[in-house]
């Protein structure tokens, strides 16, 4: 519909203005240096696509893309499940769910760097709770020193922060579903797990899409709580690739392979997130195939 | 305002949701959409209220060409099945918005106004979702009534109601047209909804305009057997054209349809008898419906008052031959009962 | 198959004192084993938290729930063996047609064999044995509902059939085939039936004994003739017939009803006439007959619209502040507005009121 009223786009110029100089402007800095040496701010060298030809052929940066893609499978793995199941047991109405709904929301609130910042006490085995718990019981636990103990600090991490975020969408999702499903369910004698495979979970379908989604990009993106709780070490074991990026970016001041590499990290985000999509979509449409074929 | 719709085709992809007709609305009066769910009302409904446009075809408003004309350019007010009213205003705020919008002077009067001739004047000050639906539903009418457009359009807008309330806002919703102000085109699954409307009935089915005229006219003479099984509640009866009730043109080609009323117990002279058996009785209370299976095929018949039968009890039908439909073996009409109506007011 | 035996109120509130407290007022009703029953009133008088109380979904706040004897008050639906099908299609989305009726057999374990036999059985009755390995989510909304039917049917042992306004979502030309094989499966399983719905065509023709509420509240039971002919409460008399009954304010006067000044004879039952004084004459418009001037029980009126309603004539008249319609034969020729008539008022289809109560004959 056409609107009648032209000055209405007045009122998207602000936006258009910190989109262009946030986002379009710093895209086109990017895409600019990538194929360039710069050796300094006056000197600069064209160099056509061999930045981006060095960065594919960066072993550190193979191993970096290996660590992140695990990450981010252990990070959906744990956190879709445990974020249904959170939602389930949260209560549907009346007081009791205002309160578990603000408890649940709280780490989501937090500035992640102040996230970072409460784990990396938090593990301590001197004056932090966890580590000083599982020092009385006997673990040998450092998460400056051990590679295991600090991949397995920074995912439980991330857990505590994010999956909150999947059992929100998750409960929204479940208040959804109309009462009389599940009164159809206990007439027909299902037992609550059937309720959940049969009822809950495919009526999920386009909620948990949004939250695999959400979450992968994020996670495939993490910077700061990792950064802040192990700075990427002990040595490069938990070195996520953006956090790879930034060091060759701003600790080495190398801006043409950083912006090579930022252009193939945006490149990589959208082909999984692509087929992820695709994949998701197509579950839920077999549905739809099937309406047309039988009508 | 008169409406004419040009050759118009609607076309999604490769669905065709409006096969392509010429459909000329008579002004100042109710012309009532009659067809099933999915037959295309809503569509025509949509463009004629401008919210879509055709993908081939003109539409025209007293003359003028308005096919590309968005809705906000063209004066017509719409009122849908879901009692769609302004949550956050009152009753009073919802009537008076159209009418300040274009800018009226005595607002207040005008809303006092309609709200008692819906019935609603003592719910001015109340928000819609603290209303029943009957009452919600008023709301919407009279604001669309408030618009005063040439164009007043309603897509089932009783069908979410009660039964009982159906029929009390029914007969209101026609002393309402009868004013005579707009053209109201009005959209029921119903076929008593129309008869009960009256004015002018277009019968659609799977897209297509099958028939369009006077309300009463449509019903007593449907141009097809589809005409006739859209518009009829119980279904109409049809039976092979056998010697039995053709008598000597007799001609198996043929198919003869019998109205369910049509269909009776007691024999007069000159009636034609079926005899079958009881398959099911539907007691109504002021009708009976009686499924018989005959050698011609399962009848419905509809009985006035309360008649007990036995489920497999034997029964004979009569049928007076001059009440008969014939269709031929395209389906159109060949014949009809000649019919003895007269009504007014 | 049980009888189901029902002694209870039930209200929303901790402490309900007054009768709008209630959702349900105190009643005492019984559904007989294999009867088919309706509950029938406007939105909001209590009919759809009857059939829940009757399901288990809800527990009534006052009172008992017995199935064949037995106090089921606090037992869940499933303990009760009931069947339910809902407002709007119930199915299984990522289940077949068959998977969907073999689901509640399933979850009892009944043995495979068994299972297929009876989905074949019901799909056969329902018409659906072609889909039966058609994914349901696909499915028009009749045939969904013929599947929610369905998985209630499935169990064998099933003590009730309960149904909330099922053909809500279904088109006039399908409802009545569903109408006609919902009766079928009636005859043929011989359940007990008990449907919940505001048409009164649907209960009528569905029940053999139709419960007509309103605002809570029990107003009579009774199969679609005894409501027809003869309504207990005048709001039996208005909400069952299309249009429903004529009702006039009369009084007794000189030996006669009157109405609206003018004379009707002493009717069927004088002394409770008299004695009452004022009442309600109501008459369907389906016995108002046309009749000749100044006949006896006759009204003389004016005709203010007529209707071609397809099957039948409809008159509107006027006799001061009220209108009376009456139902007339379509091969008849209507009458011309404004054209003065006489209607024969008092006969044996007449029933008076007073206080919304029937007190004659």
């Amino acid at each position: 519909m056409k609107t009648t009223d032209q000055r209405a786009w007045l009122l998207v110029v602000p936006v258009v203005v910190c989109v262009a100089f946030s986002a379009v402007l710093p895209l086109m800095t990017v895409m600019n240096y990538s194929v360039q040496d710069i050796i300094s701010p006056q000197r600069r060298v064209f160099v056509g696509t061999e930045w981006f030809v060095a960065v594919m052929r960066d072993s550190e940066l193979h191993d970096a893309l290996i660590r992140q893609i695990l990450f981010s499978l252990a990070v959906l793995l744990i956190q879709v499940p445990l974020g249904i199941a959170l939602a389930l047991s949260m209560p549907a109405s009346g007081w009791r769910a205002s309160a578990v709904l603000v408890l649940v929301a709280i780490s989501l609130l937090i500035p992640w760097n102040v996230v970072g910042t409460i784990w990396q006490i938090f593990g301590r085995t001197d004056i932090g709770l966890l580590g000083a718990s599982l020092a009385a019981l006997g673990f040998d636990y450092n998460y400056t020193g051990d590679p295991l103990d600090a991949w397995l600090t920074v995912l439980v991490m991330d857990v505590w922060h994010w999956t909150p975020l999947v059992a929100l969408l998750c409960y929204a999702g479940l208040r959804a579903i109309p009462d009389a499903y599940y009164q159809a369910a206990r007439i027909d004698g299902a037992s609550p797990f059937a309720v959940f495979r049969y009822i809950q979970l495919p009526k999920l379908h386009g909620v948990l899409m949004i939250a695999v989604l959400l979450r992968f990009m994020d996670s495939f993106m993490i910077y700061t709580e990792p950064f802040v709780l192990t700075g990427g070490g002990p040595g490069n074991a938990t070195t996520f690739l953006s956090q790879y990026l930034t060091q060759k970016a701003v600790g080495q001041f190398d801006l043409g392979p950083a912006a090579a590499f930022s252009l193939i990290y945006f490149l990589i985000i959208l082909l999984l997130c692509f087929v992820l999509y695709n994949w998701m979509l197509r579950v839920g449409q077999g549905d739809a195939a099937h309406r047309a074929a039988h009508g | 305002m008169e409406l004419v719709l040009e050759r118009v085709e609607k076309r999604v992809g490769a669905q065709t949701h409006l096969y392509p007709f010429d459909l000329r609305l008579v002004p100042r009066a109710v012309t009532i959409l009659l067809g099933a769910t999915q037959a295309g009302k809503t569509s025509l409904m949509r463009l004629m209220a401008g919210l879509d446009a055709p993908s081939k075809g003109r539409v025209l408003a007293d003359g003028e060409d308005v096919t590309g004309r968005p809705v906000r350019k063209r004066n017509v007010a719409m009122v849908y099945q879901q009692f769609i009213n302004y949550p956050s205003m009152t009753v009073a705020e919802n009537i008076a918005s159209p009418l300040r919008l274009r800018g009226e002077r005595d607002v207040a009067a005008r809303v006092a106004e309609l709200a008692s001739r819906l019935h609603i004047d003592a719910f001015l000050d109340r928000l819609p979702s603290e209303l029943s639906g009957g009452q919600q539903q008023r709301v919407a009418l009279a604001r669309a009534l408030a618009k005063r457009s040439p164009l007043m359009l309603l897509d089932e807008p009783l069908v979410n109601l009660d039964y009982k309330l159906r029929e009390e806002l029914r007969d209101e919703l026609s002393q309402l047209f009868a004013t005579g102000e707009s053209t109201v085109v009005y959209a029921t699954t119903e076929p008593t909804e129309a008869l009960m409307l009256r004015g002018h009935t277009a019968v659609l089915d799977a897209g297509e305009l099958l028939q369009y005229g006077p309300t009463a006219q449509v019903f007593h003479r449907p141009r097809s057997i589809r005409v006739a099984r859209a518009f009829s509640d119980p279904p109409m009866n049809l039976l092979a054209g056998t010697e039995a009730v053709l008598g000597a043109r007799a001609d198996r080609s043929l198919t003869i349809g019998v109205r369910a009323a049509a269909l009776r117990v007691e024999q007069r002279p000159g009636d034609v008898a079926i005899p079958g058996r009881v398959e099911l009785a539907e007691i109504s209370g002021s009708d009976t419906f009686v499924h018989v299976d005959t050698a011609v095929g399962g009848l419905v018949a509809q009985l006035p008052g309360v008649h007990a039968f036995g489920l497999g009890e034997t029964i004979t039908l009569y049928l007076d031959p001059a009440q008969v439909y014939v269709f031929d073996a395209n389906g159109d009409l060949l014949a009809a009962p000649a019919q003895a109506t007269g009504e007014q007011a | 198959m049980a009888r189901i035996d029902l002694d209870l109120a039930h209200s929303y509130l901790p402490d309900p004192r007054e009768q709008d407290d209630f959702a349900l007022l105190p009643l005492k009703l019984s559904f007989v084993d294999g009867g088919a029953y309706a509950l029938l009133g406007p939105s909001g008088c209590g009919k759809t938290t009857m059939l829940n109380i009757v399901s288990g979904l809800v527990t009534p706040s006052h009172g008992t729930v017995r199935f064949d004897g037995r106090d089921v008050t606090q037992a869940s639906p499933q303990q009760r063996n009931i069947a339910q099908v809902f407002q709007f299609p119930v199915i299984y989305d990522t289940m077949t047609v068959a998977g969907n009726l073999a689901f509640p057999l399933r979850n009892r374990g009944v043995p495979r064999e068994r299972i297929r036999q009876r989905v074949g059985q019901i799909a056969e009755m329902l018409e659906m044995s072609e889909l039966l390995d058609v994914r349901a989510a696909g499915l028009a909304a009749d045939t969904k509902q013929k599947i929610s039917l369905g998985r209630g049917l499935v169990r064998e042992d099933v003590s009730a059939v309960l149904f909330d306004e099922p053909l809500t979502v279904i088109d006039p030309q399908l409802k009545w085939q569903l109408r006609r094989q919902l009766k079928r499966i009636h005859q043929e399983l011989k359940l007990t039936l008990v449907y919940v719905t505001h048409d009164q065509v649907e209960a009528l023709t569905f029940a053999e004994q139709v419960i007509v509420m309103t605002r809570g509240r029990v107003v009579q039971i009774g199969n679609a003739a005894q409501l027809f002919e003869r309504p207990e409460h005048s709001f039996v008399g208005y909400f069952i017939g299309s249009p429903g009954m004529n009702f006039l304010p009369a009084r007794w006067h000189d030996g006669s009803i009157e109405v609206d000044g003018h004379r009707l004879g002493a009717g069927p039952d004088p002394q409770r006439l008299a004695s009452a004084g004022e009442f309600t004459l109501g008459v369907r418009p389906e016995y108002v007959r046309l009749a000749a001037p100044e006949a006896p029980g006759a009204l003389p009126v004016q005709v203010e619209k007529t209707q071609d309603v397809g099957t039948y004539g409809l008159l509107t008249t006027r006799r001061g502040d009220a209108l009376i319609r009456a139902r007339v034969d379509v091969a008849d020729p209507l009458p011309a507005v404004g054209e003065r008539l006489w209607l024969q008022m008092i006969g044996p289809h007449t029933c008076y009121y007073r206080n919304e109560e029937l007190i004659a004959p």
